[in-house]
């Protein structure tokens, strides 16, 4: 703030202060208490009394605590007060003291392997709510996710279950692609591929399309998914011998899958949490699945 | 003198708004000449066109009445939205959508923390993602595209108030846009938003 500026806070702030003070001394004393002051307002007449004393020294005690108060906190233009205090001085203050309250628990579990830490009821409660802040709006509160958006409850891994990948998963996020093939197979093609997919998990097929299925899928799909289709943690090609199906597993939604694409993404938190708390999410997410 | 004031309605209309000035004139011309609220931090962009589009269907369908986008140096809530919100990171706003209701979560730094698909199902269903949520639906967005029509005057009336745009941003400020939806700007925007400034928590 300029001087100028500054100087136009303090005399506007002291200056009002100072005119309320001399207003409440002045008109402490009143010519002629007890009588009227001759107002009548439909047949109501105003007295002409002084005002009440616990009125006025209540005033005056506040207008007393408010020079205190500028003398202590910044108030007055660029004057800092004694205290110096300030917003973002008080959050690194309570951010130290939470560091210095949690940093202890953290490390304590910090120094527990993932694999031991699920055994541990209090991190688990932790994670829970760490869970809740940042995990829950996509997978759920409970983790069973949602259409587009992974159930951890059960025992498809996506991108792996061991601590090493789910640690990258946290931190760097995950970027699937499942490129769209209507460009590359015709309605037969997709027909014929949807067909397959459907007998590899194990259901009723149409068993002269999937076998034309079959050998288009080898030639696309394979690469990712396998020749069996049990799927590749390593490109997050999702196993399609289960009955799991991120997208939906109808006829329908598996078309539509091959026709558009689908490209899952999971955010990375590496720039959101720190260490220690994926450590405690990493032992968390995992607990939700069968091990 | 109490006599003129209290029978003369002007007079004491004009004394009463000099007396709630003072608070005003206090508390916000002195800010207004202050840096710190007129600086841009350190890679800050003025809005792109299509985040621009989006942020005015933000305003536009009154996400503002619900959600904050100003998080406070507050220790909890640092802890859950992300650093506190600073005066640099919205030196080309017009208007600051900081808003005083929270209906909804502050999304202030919302930018990144789910993914683009998140955002579309939410708009289009916030159910079937928040099971609890009390957000409405916007299924409009999906099928309005965006009026580029005013694209280059927006940018245009940003540039005359101190918004640096180039004469060549102004020129090209549809290009890449046509056919765009609604839902597609706004969502562009929600993840632009606080993307400046991030901290590990």
């Amino acid at each position: 703030m300029s001087n100028a500026f500054s100087l136009f806070v303090i005399i506007a702030t002291l200056g009002s202060l100072l005119v309320f003070t001399l207003l409440l001394v002045l008109n402490r004393k009143v010519s002629n208490p007890g009588q009227t002051t001759g107002h009548e307002y439909d047949g109501i007449e105003e007295y002409d009394n002084p005002l009440p004393a616990w009125w006025f020294w209540g005033f005056l005690l506040s207008i007393v605590f408010a020079l205190g108060y500028l003398i202590y906190y910044p108030g007055l233009g660029n004057f800092e007060g004694l205290s110096g205090w300030t917003s973002a001085k008080q959050l690194a203050q309570q951010q130290a003291e939470a560091d210095e309250r949690f940093g202890p628990v953290f490390a304590q579990y910090r120094a527990i392997p993932v694999e031991e830490l699920a055994d541990v009821p209090a991190a688990m409660r932790m994670g829970q709510r760490l869970f809740a802040s940042s995990c829950a709006p996509c997978h759920g509160s409970a983790g069973s996710g949602t259409f587009g958006f992974p159930n951890l409850t059960d025992h498809e891994w996506q991108w792996g279950q061991s601590v090493d990948q789910v640690q990258a998963t946290l931190l760097n996020g995950r970027m699937a692609t499942m490129p769209a093939w209507s460009t590359v197979l015709d309605a037969y093609g997709i027909r014929d591929v949807t067909e397959y997919v459907v007998q590899l998990s194990g259901r009723e097929a149409d068993a002269g399309q999937a076998a034309t299925g079959q050998t288009q899928f080898n030639q696309f799909c394979a690469a990712c998914h396998g020749m069996d289709g049990k799927g590749q943690p390593l490109l997050g090609a999702p196993d399609l011998t289960n009955d799991i199906w991120l997208y939906g597993g109808s006829r329908e939604q598996i078309t539509d899958v091959l026709r558009k694409g689908r490209n899952g993404r999971m955010p990375g938190f590496a720039d959101r949490l720190d260490e220690d708390r994926i450590h405690i999410l990493n032992a968390y997410v995992r607990s939700l699945a069968p091990q | 003198m109490n006599d003129l004031i209290e029978k003369n309605l002007g007079l004491l209309i004009a004394f009463v708004i000099v007396a709630v000035s003072f608070g005003g004139a206090v508390e916000i011309i002195p800010l207004m000449s202050q840096r710190i609220v007129q600086e841009p931090m350190e890679g800050l962009e003025p809005y792109s066109p299509l985040v621009l589009e989006g942020r005015d269907i933000y305003i536009r369908e009154g996400c503002n009445n619900c959600h904050s986008q100003k998080i406070r140096p507050l220790r909890a809530e640092v802890e859950r939205y992300g650093h506190y919100s600073v005066s640099g990171e919205m030196v080309y706003d017009y208007p600051h959508l900081w808003g005083s209701k929270r209906t909804g979560p502050d999304l202030a730094r919302v930018g990144g923390l789910y993914s683009d698909d998140w955002h579309f199902e939410h708009l289009m269903d916030p159910r079937s993602v928040v099971p609890g949520s009390n957000m409405p639906a916007y299924p409009w967005l999906f099928r309005n595209e965006l009026n580029l029509e005013v694209t280059p005057r927006k940018l245009r009336a940003l540039q005359r108030i101190g918004v640096p745009y180039s004469e060549d941003d102004i020129a090209n400020a549809t290009e890449g846009l046509e056919g765009v939806t609604e839902a597609q700007a706004l969502v562009a925007f929600l993840q632009h938003l606080g993307t400046l400034i991030t901290e590990r928590r």
